[in-house]
């Protein structure tokens, strides 16, 4: 799949994330920049979860900013989903 | 009963389906994950995850996947979980249907139902998913929501369907616009249509719940109406706020007199059955089956409310 526009989903509340997807510069691969209070804790942990997501989507280069505001997994892996699938579309 | 496309291997409901405890039925808003993880610590005796109303139009693809992966990876306990969908005049019907399906929830929640043949298409659309995910056809069961005057006048049609149904219940803002009427808090106005839901359910063998009260300040209405809804027959009422569910668990509470009558009943019953005698009296007065039924659900009702 290819990366066509900038999009986001989730939001700013508590348990919840903002996940930005946007398209990255050739050949730089999956990029994430994550901004979590647990960061020191979770962070492999969600980074891990985020990269699962974009492996099924097959997708090359991109850039995802996540703003986490400690979520569960369900919850990053459902709004890493919708982001691409916004973006994709 | 018809399932269409189904009927070889078709799980058929159980006894369990139709008079398990389902007092309260909380709505949650499905773009929510705070309020979903934290759903089954309410108390309520189900949830339903919201993707209709409670979803902006702009947020739907969003509340979808996040409670599918809510069903798949969460432990909801003994609490029963459920969907309501978006209605099936939307561009969003299917893609419900396709991603929550495959997660399992114990029933979809199915508004704006206008007849018979809906349902039936409804519940074979949702076979041919179910077969497409290896899950056994029929296990997922459907409560309809009624909204229109329409939809009320089918509604013993409704109730036999399919075998999927479970419970029926009415959708009390939608419809009382559609009659032209105004809510009151005695609900005379939706006193036809609730009377005729509990027969209709009854009829069918099914259950039977009420719509939501929607000042969520005002407990005692709230208490108050749940209390005029149990007299007449209903098995649960829907709650839009954990707060809500405290009063209509108590209304469903039996009174002292009513367990220790129940109790007498249904031992009186269980010997007869026994013995092998056919008529049974309790208190000077003849027993049937029904009355058996009923002080049933009565001490149904008294254990759940010893737990919640």
């Amino acid at each position: 799949m290819k990366i066509v526009r900038t999009a986001q989903a989730g939001t700013l509340e508590s348990q919840d994330v903002l996940i930005t997807v946007q398209k990255g510069k050739p050949n730089t691969g999956l990029v994430i920049e994550l901004d979590s209070p647990s960061a020191v804790q979770y962070g492999s942990k969600i980074q891990s979860e985020i990269e699962t997501i974009v492996m099924e989507f097959k997708i090359e280069d991109v850039h995802i900013k996540a703003i986490d505001k400690g979520a569960l997994g369900f919850t990053i892996k459902a709004r890493t989903e919708v982001a691409l699938k916004r973006a994709c579309e | 009963m018809a399932n269409k496309k189904t009927d070889f291997n078709f799980i058929k409901k159980t006894v369990e389906d139709v008079t398990k405890i389902r007092r309260t039925r909380l709505y949650i808003p499905g773009n929510n994950p705070a309020m979903i993880r934290n759903s089954p610590l309410f108390g309520a005796d189900q949830i339903i995850f919201d993707l209709e109303d409670g979803v902006a139009v702009n947020q739907k693809d969003a509340a979808r996947i996040l409670v599918r992966n809510a069903l798949k990876e969460l432990d909801f306990g003994d609490t029963e979980v459920t969907v309501r969908i978006n209605s099936v005049d939307t561009e969003f019907f299917e893609k419900d249907i396709n991603e929550i399906i495959p997660a399992k929830p114990y029933a979809i929640v199915f508004p704006k139902a206008e007849d018979e043949k809906q349902l039936l298409d409804v519940c074979n659309q949702m076979g041919v998913v179910e077969e497409e995910n290896n899950i056994p056809i029929g296990s997922i069961k459907v409560t309809p929501i009624i909204e229109s005057a329409w939809g009320i006048l089918r509604a013993e049609n409704i109730a036999i369907a399919c075998d999927r149904l479970v419970g029926i219940s009415p959708g009390g803002e939608d419809l009382t616009a559609d009659l032209g009427a105004i809510r009151t808090l005695e609900g005379e106005e939706l006193l036809y249509i609730r009377s005729k839901l509990v027969l209709a359910a009854r009829a069918a063998g099914i259950q039977v719940f009420d719509t939501v009260y929607t000042n969520i300040r005002d407990t005692e209405g709230l208490y108050n109406q749940t209390k005029r809804i149990v007299r007449m027959g209903f098995d649960g009422k829907a709650c839009i706020h954990p707060c809500q569910i405290e009063p209509i668990h108590r209304a469903f509470m039996p009174s002292e007199r009513e367990i220790e009558r129940a109790e007498r009943i249904v031992e009186a019953y269980t010997m007869a059955q026994k013995e092998g005698v056919g008529v049974i009296c309790v208190d000077n007065r003849m027993i049937d089956v029904p009355v058996v039924k009923q002080s049933e659900r009565i001490l149904k009702r008294a254990e759940a409310a010893k737990k919640r």
